[in-house]
């Protein structure tokens, strides 16, 4: 048997892997998002809070401030489309996973690997694909043309619903794949238990399928919502450029712009945004159970 | 062959006709085949089956794993589709009517209670989706739970309960909304023993009680001959024998019957100098030793002998059978000793295949 102490060894390394892979990176952000930045990349004494000054407000020549809300809109538009990316990726997701829990055993197991194949090509190639599927010569112009539904090619690259397609594209297994787990894992005679107790197909899914897989849709929910805030990929390809978000905000900080401490104090932002979304849903979650147990 | 005339059925209940067909049965099945898979070559779960309800009876299904007993349940409550037949329902037929418009709620095996719900939102569940009202609603299960009992588990969870809990919950679910029939698929099959017997009284007490129609399916032959009033005996997708415990027991039609129910000695018909193509049935504890000066009727070596305390069990080998015999009391005979046996002619069932 094991005593008390010895036992704390053997979670070591768990310790150390959130350590090295979490909570090291994150504090190193931490300290630079206070620093100043090196003009050559890097960061310097003195220690300030510029950089968060510098998030709603832009320095005069006479080192006055001026409110500047041109940040505080790309945040928000980082929200609201990976908000809308979540809520997309759910409406698609869910019917998704229900249909694959409706195929027989072996045909779960090729659908199951058609939803997580795309991890085996890397996304940048993946989203350069939809480049040429979207631009104006691309393939679904074509076909548009060809079937004689347009005469002029449609604008479907570069704008907000390109990076919405890209984001949901790219994030979807995550939704897909957690709700299955629970799907699977719901008895089907619950499914006939209602419907002897005279449940509509409406009321089943209310009152026993959407309540029994919470738990896998929450699990997606942040699956999508926190890689989704933070990407860059599909804005800066899919977008132009034109439509930019906080993910890009970010990378641009630490290449080309060269304020580290700035990307640093954005990546909080971000980081803030992502732990607020998860108290929100562990408080919800602790909420409907006190309820329950009322 | 089943006897498809119920004539022994009570004909003082009679269900309230309905205007269009005046209803004899509460339930009536007729004909009702059924195929899983292709037509031609599917699996033929049932065949031919011809049954007749009635109104306030507990009927039981019993059969082996595999009979079609809980294929035809399932049909009655709406989860199978017969490929031919009918099934109706005061005379009306529901065949191909979903679970939801059937007046008919099932116990299932396992239960299947919501997780999720506790014991009264379980119970209210049906009640909700016929959208009655919350105060009949309240009514309703407060009634429901004091009568199976469970009055203060209300605000629990299932996972917080006892397997013979659930199962009352399970009851009180079905039992709800007050079904015209209440259907059970195997609902003691996962208790122990001494909770069975227990349960076995319970589900006699609320179907007196509630007057529901009581259709059970079960594997258990003791469980049938002790809550039923009627019993279809079933094997391999057929009715065998639709009659009371009474007479299914002392009255097999058939060689599976006699076999399935209770314990049966099958005696090839030349043994006793009987019609070769035919077998009695006699049940052990019908046969006696045969005393000093009586003929016996067949005579045979005793292979072995147990005392089971109120009386002895006692294998006796006869020429190309095992008998097996329950003699009264404590029959002291020793291995290898020959025996002669007797029993009363009314005692010998002749069956013809």
């Amino acid at each position: 048997m094991l005593n008390k102490r010895s036992a704390y060894w053997l979670i070591l390394p768990a310790v150390l892997v959130i350590g090295i892979f979490g909570a090291i990176p994150l504090l190193i952000s931490l300290v630079y998002s206070f620093m100043s930045a090196n003009p050559y990349g890097g960061v310097q004494a003195p220690m300030t809070f510029g950089a968060y000054v510098q998030m709603l407000y832009d320095q005069d020549f006479d080192g006055s401030l001026i409110f500047m809300p041109d940040y505080f809109w790309i945040a928000f538009r980082s929200l609201y489309l990976a908000l809308a990316t979540t809520i997309l990726s759910l409406l698609v997701g869910f019917p998704v996973a229900w249909y694959i829990v409706c195929q027989s055993p072996t045909r779960r197991k090729i659908l199951l690997t058609l939803v997580s194949l795309p991890f085996w090509i890397n996304t940048l190639i993946r989203t350069y694909c939809w480049i040429l599927i979207l631009r104006d010569e691309g393939l679904a112009n074509k076909l548009f043309g060809w079937l004689g539904f347009i005469s002029h090619p449609l604008p479907l690259l570069y704008n907000q619903g390109s990076v919405l397609l890209g984001l949901v594209y790219t994030f979807l297994p995550f939704m897909v794949l957690p709700i299955y787990a629970t799907l699977e894992r719901l008895d089907p005679r619950l499914i006939e238990a209602s419907y002897d107790l005279y449940a509509n197909r409406y009321q089943l899914f209310r009152r026993v399928i959407w309540p029994l897989t919470k738990p896998g849709i929450a699990a997606g929910t942040v699956l999508v919502f926190a890689p989704a805030l933070g990407s860059f990929l599909q804005p800066d390809l899919l977008g132009g450029g034109k439509q930019l978000l906080i993910g890009s905000l970010i990378e641009m900080q630490f290449t080309s712009s060269r304020n580290w401490p700035f990307g640093a104090a954005l990546s909080m932002l971000v980081t803030f945004a992502v732990i607020l979304s998860l108290a929100w849903q562990r408080w919800r979650s602790k909420r409907a159970a006190r309820a329950q147990a009322a | 062959m089943p006897s498809e005339v119920l004539s022994d059925a009570p004909a003082a209940i009679t269900t309230p006709t309905r205007s269009t067909a005046p209803a004899r049965h509460l339930i009536e099945v007729v004909g009702v085949e059924k195929i899983f898979g292709d037509v031609a070559t599917g699996h033929r779960a049932l065949e031919a089956i011809n049954v007749l309800i009635e109104e306030k009876e507990f009927f039981t299904l019993l059969g082996p794993s595999g009979c079609g007993k809980t294929t035809l349940l399932r049909m009655i409550a709406g989860f199978e589709h017969p490929t031919t037949g009918e099934i109706r329902l005061q005379g009306r037929d529901v065949a191909s009517l979903p679970p939801r418009e059937r007046p008919v709620n099932m116990v299932f095996q396992n239960y299947a209670l919501f997780p999720h719900l506790t014991v009264s939102q379980n119970v209210a569940f049906g009640l909700e989706m016929l959208r009655w009202k919350k105060p009949d609603i309240t009514a309703r299960v407060q009634e429901t739970l004091s009568l199976v009992k469970l009055s203060h588990f209300a605000n629990r969870k299932p996972a917080q309960l006892s397997g013979g809990q659930q199962q009352r919950v399970a009851l009180a679910r079905a039992l709800a909304p007050r079904p015209q029939v209440l259907l059970l698929d195997e609902p003691l099959s996962a208790l122990d023993l001494k909770l069975r017997k227990e349960m076995q009284f319970e589900l006699k007490r609320l179907q007196r009680e509630t007057g529901i129609t009581f259709i059970l399916v079960t594997h258990d032959q003791e469980e049938a001959l002790a809550m039923s009033d009627r019993i279809a005996v079933m094997n391999t997708g057929r009715v065998q024998q639709i009659g009371t415990p009474e007479e299914i027991y002392d009255h097999p039609t058939n060689r599976f019957v006699a076999d399935f129910i209770g314990e049966a000695n099958l005696i090839p018909g030349e043994s006793l100098g009987r019609r070769s193509d035919a077998v009695i049935a006699i049940r052990p504890e019908r046969i006696e030793i045969a005393g000093p000066g009586v003929t016996p009727r067949i005579t045979g070596v005793v292979d072995n002998a147990t005392f089971l305390g109120s009386d002895t069990l006692m294998e006796i080998i006869v020429p190309g059978i095992r008998l097996r015999a329950r003699i009264r009391g404590a029959a002291k005979l020793p291995q290898g000793k020959e025996v002669g046996l007797v029993w009363e002619t009314e005692a010998e069932r002749e069956l013809l295949d």
